[in-house]
């Protein structure tokens, strides 16, 4: 992990980075190797108000920017870049002014990894919207130059299609730390977290390996 | 939100009507319902801050409830309000939340238009 100088990790909503990345930018930036986290929305669309429930659809996007503060926080994130889109809107908005967006942040911070969702494979229509973009991003720089991408792909069958993830991270020892970020997001997680918590302590196989290990699909590009 | 109280609603829906309204509109039943479920057929609508104006608005049902706006010329209404409120910005909340607690629908009305 420690041949990384720089991480950008781009997801459409305040949370993406918790349940599937947490325990990686932990990784990073418990070893100083600063991460930018580019957030593209607010989440305003959101379903979940808390539970008990504390937000309404008006008042959810100033609650989850809050929160996503202290996600960021906890997680040793110094730099958040809000995108400033709306929750649903990614796929229907102008492709190549978020692609060049993406490039924009990617030529002044030159990271040496980038990660985001695997277009196409990660269920949500703003993940793979976001992924497709940064995928384009990354498309635009010379082949020589480009930054590894790890992508996360989570729809059913996916395997199928672009066969098992190569990299498997052992995050075991940012469990617990992993947790707090999930908690961060109260209003959305509020009431599954206790269940989590309690399930990770009874050591419940499902929910131990998802806090444990993260696993990435390193992009192929198909230029080469 | 507090659970509907349908005379106050009623109230509200008829200080607001033939005053020009910003509106927003919501159905879902979330990004992942198919995920979840692959014969779950996954519908939704949204729109908001399309200005209109009612000349009857009405609440009906006995809860959850329904709201339907007549227009000049045409409809807008919603099914499966459970909660609202007016925010201090003096706007009308409604909203559908399922056994879970989470949105199903939403429809809210301003005189200023919603944040983007």
């Amino acid at each position: 992990m420690s041949e990384h100088e720089h991480v950008l990790v781009v997801f459409p909503h305040p949370d993406d980075e918790a349940f599937g990345v947490a325990g990686t930018i932990l990784s990073y930036t418990e070893n100083n190797i600063p991460v930018t986290y580019a957030c593209l929305t607010l989440g305003e669309m959101g379903r979940n108000m808390g539970n008990p429930q504390f937000a309404n659809r008006e008042t959810l996007p100033e609650v989850r920017k809050q929160e996503l503060d202290n996600a960021c926080s906890l997680l040793g994130i110094n730099d958040l870049r809000r995108f400033g889109m709306r929750d649903k809107t990614i796929e229907f908005e102008d492709f190549d002014v978020l692609t060049s967006k993406v490039e924009e942040v990617i030529h002044e911070i030159n990271p040496s990894l980038i990660i985001t969702f695997y277009p196409g494979y990660a269920v949500h229509p703003d993940h793979d919207a976001t992924g497709e973009a940064v995928i384009e991003a990354v498309k635009r720089l010379p082949k020589q130059s480009r930054p590894i991408v790890y992508a996360l792909a989570f729809s059913n069958n996916c395997e199928v299609h672009i066969g098992p993830p190569d990299v498997t991270l052992d995050v075991s020892k940012y469990a617990e730390q992993k947790l707090k970020v999930i908690e961060a997001h109260a209003s959305q997680t509020a009431g599954t977290i206790e269940v989590m918590k309690q399930q990770f302590n009874e050591q419940d196989e499902a929910v131990t390996d998802r806090l444990m290990k993260e696993r990435f699909w390193t992009y192929r590009f198909d230029d080469g | 939100m507090k659970p509907i109280d349908k005379d106050l609603v009623q109230q509200q829906l008829n200080q607001r009507s033939n005053r020009p309204q910003y509106i927003h509109v919501e159905t879902t039943n979330g990004a992942y319902a198919s995920h979840k479920n692959e014969s779950f057929f996954s519908a939704g609508a949204f729109l908001r801050n399309v200005e209109l104006q009612y000349t009857i608005g009405k609440i009906t049902g006995s809860g959850p409830y329904r709201v339907g706006l007549k227009l000049d010329g045409g409809w807008v209404y919603a099914e499966g309000l459970t909660d609202w409120t007016v925010d201090e910005e003096d706007r009308l909340l409604l909203a559908g939340h399922d056994h879970d607690g989470k949105l199903a629908v939403a429809l809210q009305l301003s005189a200023t238009p919603f944040r983007n």
